[in-house]
Parts: structure tokens; sequence; C-alpha cells
């Protein structure tokens, strides 16, 4: 392995576009250190969640490398992706909760899909429910509950792991700011036991609430730096807690 | 608001090995099973398929038996109008064949049995000789009939019996046997075609509980669900749909075939007795529904795999 192994993530150079269309993330680099809290802000349409999308496996770029955990995943085979995505957890934009299993079976869900025994799931699961301030929901479906609940049993479904890295996409944009604290703190506490954070969002009141987080901007594709940290290895310089 | 540490995020939680496939994992698919076509369909194809196979197998039976008997056989006609002349060629042709090493057994057939034989055709009142009714002889040789050994007998005969006429009974039935061998490539064709239209229902089914379930296996897939995980679901969906279809379709398909059966008994003709299944011919029928369920599963993987390597 000759990737630095204080790196989670890097991309180097990569561009994406969808269909014959212009790029819609062009030359992004940047590489992702473990146990950093990132926030990734941008306009709408800048390509946040394109970006969360190639850093979630779900998407390979259209050129460019990226590294995850010191492995190419540009010509990794197909059938190793599991093992890998297994070690990211994931708040999608538009929840993708399972529609007809219980929040209960929703936050389970990853567990089960890596083998973890019933009897070893249901009081974690449990737990993180009543975290989340859902546990007298845990047996109702997602369509009977709003948007913030839906949106919480997301959070919980991608933090159950504990993974290596959190993506998360605009996990707070339907909950009210004391939740949006509350959640906020959830990710934090999983930051300090050493996974990688990486939120979306362009609710920049968000940012300042986490003092030691890094700043990704996008606009219209491109990256830029403002914390002057993304780069391997980071300007010495880089001042850890850049606010406005 | 409380701000303690979140629950469980202070261990990992051990991953074991459980397999993610069971009971599980099939809730993720929604699809009520039995609401859909899939095991009516699986139903009648397996019933088609059991009545198909023991179709064949009993038209195998049916010639097999009637070879077994025909094997070694030949009959010698005596084609003569005049009564007395007939029976004097008759009694020289026994007389003859009795004491040839090659001829095993002879029996004469009387003339009632083949008056009775006649009837349908010549009227009760063949006494009038108005058609001349040959005599015959069942001869069983003690080797395989040939056309050198019947050549051989026939030359012996002629001398003595100029009208007397041998022939192989096998031969008697060859077309009869040409259309059996027929039937048996037709079951054969019809259970082949019927397992292509089930697997290709299957594939469909598949096909389009992938289109309803795609955010769900998306999902499962981003949670580092494996190809084969998510195959398992659908198989195992699939699976029970089949086991279901295929016991309604063996039991439907095994009344058809006791019917039938009763009714071809009815008959009494022997050739049709020869046709009785027997206990390997059951064992393959049982295998029907079986082979469905194992035809049903595999389909279903192999089509959930193929479209899941379009994701990646
Ligand atoms: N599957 C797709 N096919 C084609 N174009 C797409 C697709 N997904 C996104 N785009 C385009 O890519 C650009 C970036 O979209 P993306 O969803 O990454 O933006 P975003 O920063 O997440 O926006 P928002 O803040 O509204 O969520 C947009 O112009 C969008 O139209
Ligand atoms: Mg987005």
């Amino acid at each position: 392995m000759n990737a630095p192994d204080n790196e989670v993530v890097t991309f180097d150079n990569v561009g994406l576009r969808y269909g014959p269309d212009r790029e819609v993330l062009s030359d992004v680099s940047f590489t992702l250190f473990p146990g950093s809290f990132y926030f990734l802000t941008g306009a709408s349409g800048a390509g946040k969640t394109s970006l969360l999308r190639l850093l979630y496996l779900a998407q390979r770029p259209s050129r460019g490398a990226i590294r995850m955990f010191g492995t190419d995943l540009i010509t990794m085979a197909r059938k190793k992706l599991p093992a890998y995505r297994r070690r990211i957890g994931v708040v999608f934009q538009d929840f993708r909760l399972v529609p007809h299993l219980s929040a209960f079976d929703n936050v389970a869900l990853p567990l089960r899909v890596s083998g973890v025994r019933e009897e070893d799931l249901r009081k974690p699961v449990a737990d993180m429910l009543d975290w989340v301030g859902l546990s007298h929901r845990s047996e109702d479906r997602p369509a009977t509950l709003s948007g913030g609940e839906q949106q919480r049993v997301a959070i919980a479904r991608a933090v159950i792991g504990r993974p290596d890295v959190l993506v998360a996409d605009e996990p707070t944009g339907n909950v009210d700011p004391e939740m949006a604290l509350k959640l906020l703190r959830l990710f934090e506490a999983l930051n300090r036991l050493g996974t990688t954070v990486v939120v979306a969002t362009h609710d920049v009141h968000l940012l300042r609430k986490v003092p030691e987080s890094l700043i990704m901007r996008l606009d219209k594709g491109r990256l830029s730096d403002p914390t002057g940290a993304l780069r391997y290895p980071p300007r010495p310089d880089a001042p850890r807690e850049t606010r406005t | 608001m409380s701000m303690k540490k979140p629950p469980t995020l202070g261990r990992k939680i051990a991953r074991g090995f459980t397999r993610f496939g069971g009971e599980r994992a099939a809730q993720l698919l929604p699809e009520a099973r039995l609401a859909g076509p899939m095991p009516w369909v699986i139903a009648i194809m397996v019933t088609l398929v059991v009545v198909a196979t023991a179709g064949g197998l009993a038209m195998r039976n049916i010639a097999e038996t009637a070879r077994a008997e025909l094997a070694g056989g030949a009959t010698v006609q005596v084609l003569e109008a005049l009564p007395q002349e007939r029976e004097r060629q008759a009694q020289v042709v026994e007389a003859m064949l009795g004491s040839d090493p090659m001829v095993a057994s002879i029996r004469r057939v009387p003339d009632e049995e083949l008056d009775a034989l006649l009837e349908p055709w010549l009227g009760a009142d063949s006494e009038s000789q108005a058609v001349p009714v040959p005599a015959l002889i069942d001869v069983r040789l003690r080797g395989e009939v040939t056309q050198a050994a019947l050549d051989d007998l026939q030359a012996r005969i002629a001398t003595r019996a100029p009208d007397a006429r041998i022939d192989a009974q096998a031969s008697w039935l060859a077309p009869v046997f040409g259309a059996l061998t027929s039937m048996q490539y037709l079951a054969l064709g019809l259970v082949m075609l019927l397992s292509l239209t089930s697997a290709a229902a299957v594939w469909l089914a598949a096909r389009s509980a992938l289109g309803t379930n795609r955010g769900t296996i998306e999902v499962v897939h981003m949670l580092g669900g494996t190809d084969s995980q998510i195959a398992r679901i659908f198989e195992r969906s699939i699976g029970f749909d089949a086991t279901m279809g295929g016991a309604v379709g063996l039991t439907l398909g095994l009344g058809a075939i006791l019917l039938l059966g009763r009714q071809f008994a009815a008959l009494g003709s022997g050739m049709v007795a020869g046709g009785a299944l027997g206990w390997l011919d059951w064992v393959i029928i049982a295998a029907v529904p079986l082979a469905a369920v194992a035809l049903a599963m595999l389909t279903a993987r192999l089509t959930v795999l193929s479209a899941l390597r379009r994701m990646l």
C-alpha cells in the first residue's frame, strides 16, 4: 500500500458528467483525513449530491482517480465494492427508506446486511431510535412518519454500523433547529470515535456549530478550499477554524 | 435536550456470519406472495408437464411391454379358402414347428377367438364362410426374429403347406411403434416447451419485481448488500411461489393422470395395461414440481444477477 494511511479518501482531478452534457464536476481534487469533520457547501445544483455519490460509491467518475482506504477504486473489481460500502454510512438527500419496513427494520437493515445476529442488533437499534427520539414510532412505516422523522430514521440507519466514513446529504433539511443541533451532536460523537464525517448542507448556521470542521465549497462543479486543508499534505498554516 | 453520548456508538457491533437471506430479507420484497399470478402460472405449467410426462412414460412402457411380448414372436397364417384344406395345412404347420429346434412354443389361435376378433367387421354370422378366415398360429422362437430365420422357416413350411405364410409379429406393429415413438418425442417436446415457457414467465416476473423494487434494491446495494444477497431475496420469494404452484400443479396433474388411467383401464385392452406407471415413473413425476422450483429459482437468480451487474 503506497498510499499514506492517514488518508481516508483522495480525489485526484475527478470529473463527472451525466450523459454528453457539460461536466457536473470538474477537476475535483482533495483528500479527506481520518477523524475530520467536513462540511460541503455550495448553491443548489453546484454538484454536492453528485460529489457525495462518488464518495459513497454509487457512481464511477468520468475521469480522474479516486482512492479510498488506500485502494484505487477506479480499477477495483465490482464485486469488491460491497465490502467498502459497508464502511460508509449514507444519509441520502431523499432518505431512501424502505417503504414497507418499519422504522426499526430500516435502522437494522445495514446490520442485517452485514450479518449481525438478531439478538445482537435489537438493543443497539432500539437505543439509536431512542436517541433520535423515535422509540415510540419504531414499529411504524416511513409513510406514516413526518419528513423530519423520516430524516431521523435515515440518520439512525447511516450511523448504526459505526461507519469509517459518514456521508450525509442535507441531513438537517427537514428538522427544526433544535433537532438539527441534536443530530449534529450525533455526528460529532461519531466523529470523535474516529469516523470521518462529510455533511453537505447549504445551511450556513450549521457550519458554525462545529468549530473544528473543515469546509469544502463547490461552485458550478469546481471545488474551492476556503480552509485550505483539503490537499495532502495540508498547508501547515491551514487555519483549523476559519469562520465568518 | 440531552447531550449525552449517543448509544451504541461506544463500541462496534460485532459483525457475524448470519446469512441475510432468510425471512428478514424476504420482507424487503413486499409483493404479496400468492397475490400475484406467479404461483398459478407455475401451477398450470406443472400440471401440464406432469400430464405430458406421465403420458410420455406410459407410452414408453406400452412400447416396451409390447416389444418384449413380441420379441421372438411370429405368426403363421394359412390363407386357404377351403376349410378342410386350411385345417390340414394348419395341422401340418403345427406338427412341423412343434418339433423344430428354432421354435420355443406354438399356439393355435382357436377359431372362436378369431371369430370374436373379427365379429365387429364381419358380423356374428361368419359361419357362413362368405369371407374365409385364415388359420392363425402364434409361434415363439428361441432366438431373435430375424428375416433370415423367417425365410428359413418359410422355405421349410412351404414344402408341405403351400398356403402358409410366416411373419414377424413386430413387423405388423411397426407403424404402431412408430406412432408410439413419435408420441414420446411429442411429450418430451411439450415438456421442454413448457419448461421454457415457465422460465420465461419467471424471467418476466423477476424483471417486473426488480422494477417495482428498484428503490429497495438500490438501498440494499448502497448499504453494502452483495449481488448474491439481493438475488437470494428474489430467489426465496419466487421459490416460495413456485413451491405453492408446484404443489397445486402436482395435485391437479395427478388427478388428471388417475382419471385418464381409470378410463383407459376401463377399455380393458391388454396394451394399455402395459402402460401402467412403475414406481420409478412416479418418482420422475413427483420430481416435476421440484424441478420447477429449481428452474424458477435459477431463472430468478440469473435474471436478478444480470440486472444487478448493470448497476455499479
Ligand atoms: N442523474 C442525473 N442525470 C443528469 N443530470 C444530473 C443528474 N443528477 C444531477 N444532475 C445535474 O447535476 C448538477 C448537480 O446536481 P446535484 O444534485 O449534484 O446538485 P446539488 O448541489 O446536490 O444540489 P441541491 O443542493 O439542490 O441538492 C445539476 O445541474 C443537476 O441537474
Ligand atoms: Mg443535492
